[in-house]
């Protein structure tokens, strides 16, 4: 039962954008919330700028309430919610939605992590010239921390592709989906090992991409 | 003007709370430079973070250029902290910005705009001595560099005041007198008032004009730095002296000479006037004793000398009598006993 490679390479082709679609897009949505997440997680911390227990407690409790839940369980069990705000629970933007919802909270927890090691004195130093709460988070923090920043979200760029490959066996389309509906349902191999070669590509530029702007952002 | 009420500082709450400053009531001058002394846990950083408000008082009043501070708003709180400068022990540069950019952000928040940035900058990098360095970043620079520009971001505002935490503990010998020159020509030069800690009595000695001692969240002492090298009050402050005059005697020293019942020691502190005379061989001449000094040193403080010699006479007793009953009139005689002095 062979594959014919004439009609599947297009295929192949806009499987892959599809899946560089879905992560790219997934990627800007959750790196915004998360952010924004993780900023309010660091400075709301007990003894930070805007120290503020209410807000800190009740965040704390919905990142861990989120987190541990299984990706694949989280995509089926919020598909109402997908379907309320995306309009459907089929294709590529659909996937989108649980995809931004898991990577954001993860993106939250690598951001507080590290704005927790930047040293406290150069937040101080910051304090001490009469530098507003806005200002020391996006003129000292974030520049401070951008290198492991940067390193973090690489490693949520990888997750991504891993997700999206998750997401599309629940018809988000991509490269997962190809490679469940012909290598796994129809047992050819050979389309099995194009799309994995294709993800593993895809998974080295998103790291290489991540080193390279790190190294340039940390100077080392 | 910097001036502490009766200014208490508790950490924590009930059941493990730390008295961090306890009721200290100090005044710093316009134009002089203060320096507080004490070991390590005794509260100088809190202390001195109630100047900014990076701590805020329990209890008492903090006056800063006739404001008091405890009470103002949010606003008036950063244009108070852009008036006064601040230098770290840890230096706390921008890794992310260099040299330039570390010097210009406290500039870039009071809105000033980019060319009077350059030509500022530019000006603090020459009075601080580092032209070239204006592109490197801190990791890039020694420890005495990175101070640099620590004083030059610290000054940037034009502040009137200059706080500084420790500011050489990070640094060698040679570097700590390099930053100390250039903190007394900051102060020198633009008339800036400097509160600093430090927990080496070789930087109060070097450019303060007056001092305090802390010990375990209270001032113990305070005053002329000359006057409390000479005639220093309590214990601690005896021995932060020592540290740096060099005019004790060590233990063994002081045993062995004791084992002869004969010898009678003597310490002899002269101060201002005296230490320019020859007043101790003037004396023991007239009575015809001998006198050998066995240690001590003379130092200069305050452009004035300092000496505190440990000295031996030899004579019969009624004669060694006189003689320190005459050099008491003029300089402090204390005799030497057992346990030091
Ligand atoms: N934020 C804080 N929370 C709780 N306790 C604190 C805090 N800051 C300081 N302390 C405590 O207050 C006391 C005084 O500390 P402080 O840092 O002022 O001492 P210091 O004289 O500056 O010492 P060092 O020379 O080691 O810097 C210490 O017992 C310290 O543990
Ligand atoms: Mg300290």
């Amino acid at each position: 039962m062979g594959v014919d490679w004439n009609t599947f390479w297009p295929r192949i082709v806009e499987a892959t954008g599809e899946t560089i679609l879905m992560v790219i897009l997934t990627l800007v949505f959750s790196s915004i919330l998360g952010i924004l997440m993780g900023l309010l997680f660091f400075v709301t911390r007990e003894g930070n700028i805007l120290q503020n227990k209410y807000v800190f407690n009740i965040l704390n409790l919905i990142v861990n309430i989120v987190r541990p839940i299984p990706f694949i369980i989280l995509l089926v069990a919020i598909t109402p919610i997908t379907r309320e705000i995306v309009g459907t629970t089929i294709g590529t933007m659909a996937a989108v939605f649980p995809m931004t919802i898991a990577a954001s909270f993860a993106i939250a927890r690598i951001v507080e992590n590290n704005l927790i090691s930047v040293e406290p004195g150069i937040i101080e130093a910051a304090q001490a010239m009469g530098a507003r709460p806005i200002q020391i988070i996006f003129g000292v923090l974030i520049p401070e921390a951008l290198g492991p920043l940067i390193l973090g979200l690489t490693f949520i760029t990888v997750g991504l592709i891993d997700f999206s490959a998750m997401a599309g066996t629940v018809g988000g389309g991509g490269l997962g989906d190809l490679a469940m509906s012909y290598g796994y349902q129809r047992f050819d191999t050979s389309v099995m090992v194009v799309t994995v070669v294709i993800l593993i590509l895809l998974v080295q530029i998103a790291q290489f991409t991540g080193n390279f702007l790190s190294k340039a952002v940390l100077r080392r | 003007m910097i001036k502490f009420e009766g200014v208490s500082k508790v950490f924590g709450t009930e059941g493990k709370a730390v008295q961090a400053v306890k009721n200290v009531t100090l005044t710093v001058n316009k134009g002089e430079v203060f320096g507080i002394v004490g070991f390590s846990g005794a509260g100088k950083s809190t202390l001195i973070r109630l100047v900014n408000l990076l701590e805020r008082p329990t209890s008492g009043k903090v006056t800063v250029n006739n404001l008091e501070i405890s009470t103002i708003s949010p606003t008036e709180l950063r244009k108070l902290r852009r008036g006064i400068g601040m230098i770290f022990q840890s230096f706390n540069l921008f890794n992310s910005r260099t040299v330039f950019g570390n010097i210009a952000y406290p500039l870039k928040l009071a809105k000033t705009n980019k060319q009077e940035i350059k030509r500022r900058v530019k000006e603090l990098l020459q009075f601080v001595g580092l032209e070239d360095k204006e592109d490197n970043y801190p990791e890039q620079l020694s420890g005495g560099q990175r101070q640099r520009v620590g004083i030059a971001r610290a000054l940037a505002t034009s502040p009137d005041i200059l706080i500084c935490d420790e500011a050489t503990s990070a640094l060698d010998p040679e570097t700590t007198g390099e930053i100390l020159n250039l903190l007394k020509k900051i102060n020198k030069e633009y008339n800036i008032t400097i509160l600093l800690i430090t927990h080496e009595m070789h930087v109060i000695r070097t450019i303060c004009d007056r001092m305090a001692v802390m010990e375990n969240g209270e001032v113990i002492e305070e005053g002329n730095v000359y006057d409390i090298f000479s005639d220093p009050q309590s214990k601690t402050t005896k021995n932060f002296i020592s540290s740096v005059l060099n005019d004790k005697l060590s233990p063994r020293l002081l045993k062995k000479l004791h084992e002869n019942p004969t010898v009678r020691l003597y310490r002899v502190i002269f101060t201002g006037e005296a230490s320019s005379k020859p007043i101790l061989s003037q004396v023991t001449r007239k009575h015809q004793i001998d006198f050998n000094i066995i240690y001590g040193s003379i130092n200069e403080l305050q452009e004035q000398l300092f000496g505190s010699l440990v000295v031996e006479f030899y004579g019969g007793k009624s004669e060694v009598d006189k003689v320190v009953e005459e050099l008491s009139k003029i300089v402090e005689v204390r005799e030497v006993v057992h346990h030091g002095s």
